[in-house]
């Protein structure tokens, strides 16, 4: 079984959960916390959404994150970057050499444009993310920019971009800490119509350490 | 001299200000703008305002109707958001507009897509060079840290602030803020990912014209973009003209621009 992956870390585990594929997520990961997230099959897309706890009005900001670090790619370092200017989290160290901030999420209507209409009844992470959201009382006005982990979305010198095939591989992970209290909510991406997830989305694993 | 020490006289001072020379105001109603764009007839404007630096407007455009913004100068930066004007819980989707289009970087014939998979505008005319979608706007934050100052209230207004306020008029909230896009000033971004700052490519007059494809909430605010190196708030007036007409049809080119083209514009005719 893919739970075999060695995940170490290097503190307190406080909790450890294997996520179905195509499943959303959501918890509360208290200042100093490390959310790692492990990619168990590889090249699996985990798209991301952070919230100040305390106050959800604050939230990542795709925008913000990619103007305080002067690049569109996450890497070891990043700073996840709040829509009032202020640090989430922190990308503390990552094995996958980089991962998406532009790409959005995958939603049955954008799937619909993309892929054609017959794809309209598809799966999609908008939909992982207003289910989740909607546990809490929260909804659509909150999903406003995410990261994608592990996928790879290059832009050419013409500004062509896409989603292409992954740069990510088995047990590879990323660890993010918390700055503050997060509300961290995740869709384990159910895409099958482009390599973001290798046509095959497969579970992942979360480890949240102290 | 007026007194405003009794209420009659108060009435009196307040009503003799009324056309009081400024250069950064609407035209009400806007048919009477004294320069309207050439080729539009007077009674199909909808809309005429000049805003100086830091300024915004907000105003529901129907369906059919382009906006033209206009760099009089050659040095504003117009940060927009847009909304569907019948059910605004629809809105830009800046993400899914550069994923679907396969395109990064807006010029004439992008559509500014919705998170509902529709056309909320179509980018229709551009003389101003280089854009952006991908930088957001500026904050409280940010604009503390570079001008010393940066609230609404102050001389360094950030952009947040400044579409919180104006779509707070339309019932939105806070939270309703998505990313937006910049017009007038561009960001480039290269191999390595790192985003570099292009400035304003665009002449003094340059224009930038959007048709709304749907009835639009549309938000605008005239401030420096976030990338822009300068230590001084510079912005130069930005001048916003609407007029009525038709939508984007079948027969447009634009609409079988593109295969995510034409499904974008089928789920916006097919809107109810």
């Amino acid at each position: 079984m893919s739970t075999s992956v060695d995940v170490a870390t290097p503190g307190t585990v406080l909790h450890d959960e294997v996520v179905d594929a195509r499943a959303p997520w959501a918890r509360v990961i208290d200042a100093g916390d490390t959310l790692r997230i492990v990619d168990l099959e590889g090249n699996q897309a985990v798209d991301f959404l952070a919230y100040r706890a305390a106050d959800p009005t604050e939230r990542y900001s795709a925008p913000d994150t990619m103007v305080e670090q002067g690049n569109i790619f996450l890497v070891t370092g990043s700073r996840l970057i709040s829509n009032e200017g202020n640090p989430l989290m922190t990308v503390t160290a990552t094995t996958c050499a980089r991962h998406d901030t532009i790409g959005g999420a995958c939603s049955q209507e954008s799937n619909a444009l993309r892929y054609g209409f017959h794809t309209k009844h598809q799966h999609a992470c908008v939909d992982n993310f207003l289910l989740a959201h909607s546990w809490r009382g929260m909804g659509k006005p909150d999903m406003t920019s995410n990261v994608n982990w592990f996928m790879n979305v290059p832009v050419d010198d013409d500004g062509t971009l896409g989603i292409v095939d992954g740069i990510s591989a088995p047990g590879l992970f990323v660890d993010l800490r918390a700055d503050t209290d997060v509300l961290a909510v995740i869709s384990n991406c159910p895409q099958i119509n482009n390599p973001c997830n290798g046509f095959n989305p497969t579970p992942i694993r979360l480890v949240v350490w102290r | 001299m007026s007194n405003t020490g009794t209420t009659k006289g108060a009435r009196e001072h307040a009503r003799a200000q009324a056309g009081t020379a400024t250069r950064f105001r609407p035209t009400i109603p806007a048919r009477e703008v004294a320069d309207p764009p050439p080729g539009v007839p007077a009674e199909q404007l909808l809309w005429a305002d000049l805003l100086g630096p830091g300024d915004y407007a907000a105003r529901i455009l129907p369906r059919g109707a382009t906006v033209q913004l206009v760099d009089v100068d050659g040095d504003a930066c117009a940060s927009v958001l847009v909304y569907n004007a019948v059910r605004p819980i629809e809105r830009l989707n800046v993400a899914d507009t550069v994923k679907v289009q396969w395109q990064a970087y807006l010029g004439v014939g992008s559509l500014l897509l919705s998170d509902m998979g529709r056309v909320l505008m179509s980018i229709v005319g551009n003389t101003g060079g280089a854009h952006d979608a991908l930088c957001g706007c500026s904050n409280e934050r940010r604009n503390t840290d570079k001008y010393g100052t940066g609230g609404a209230h102050g001389p360094y207004p950030n952009a947040r602030d400044r579409f919180a306020v104006a779509l707070a008029k339309y019932g939105l909230e806070r939270r309703d803020l998505a990313p937006n896009i910049n017009f007038f000033k561009g960001a480039r971004v290269s191999e390595n990912g790192a985003l570099a700052f292009t400035g304003d490519a665009s002449a003094p007059g340059a224009t930038v014209e959007l048709r709304a494809e749907l009835p639009v909430l549309f938000a605008v605010v005239n401030a420096p973009h976030v990338l822009d190196p300068r230590p001084t708030y510079s912005v130069s007036p930005l001048r916003v003209t609407a007029w009525a007409g038709e939508p984007t049809g079948p027969n447009d080119p634009l609409w079988t621009s593109s295969p995510e083209s034409e499904r974008a514009f089928l789920q916006t005719e097919d809107f109810q």
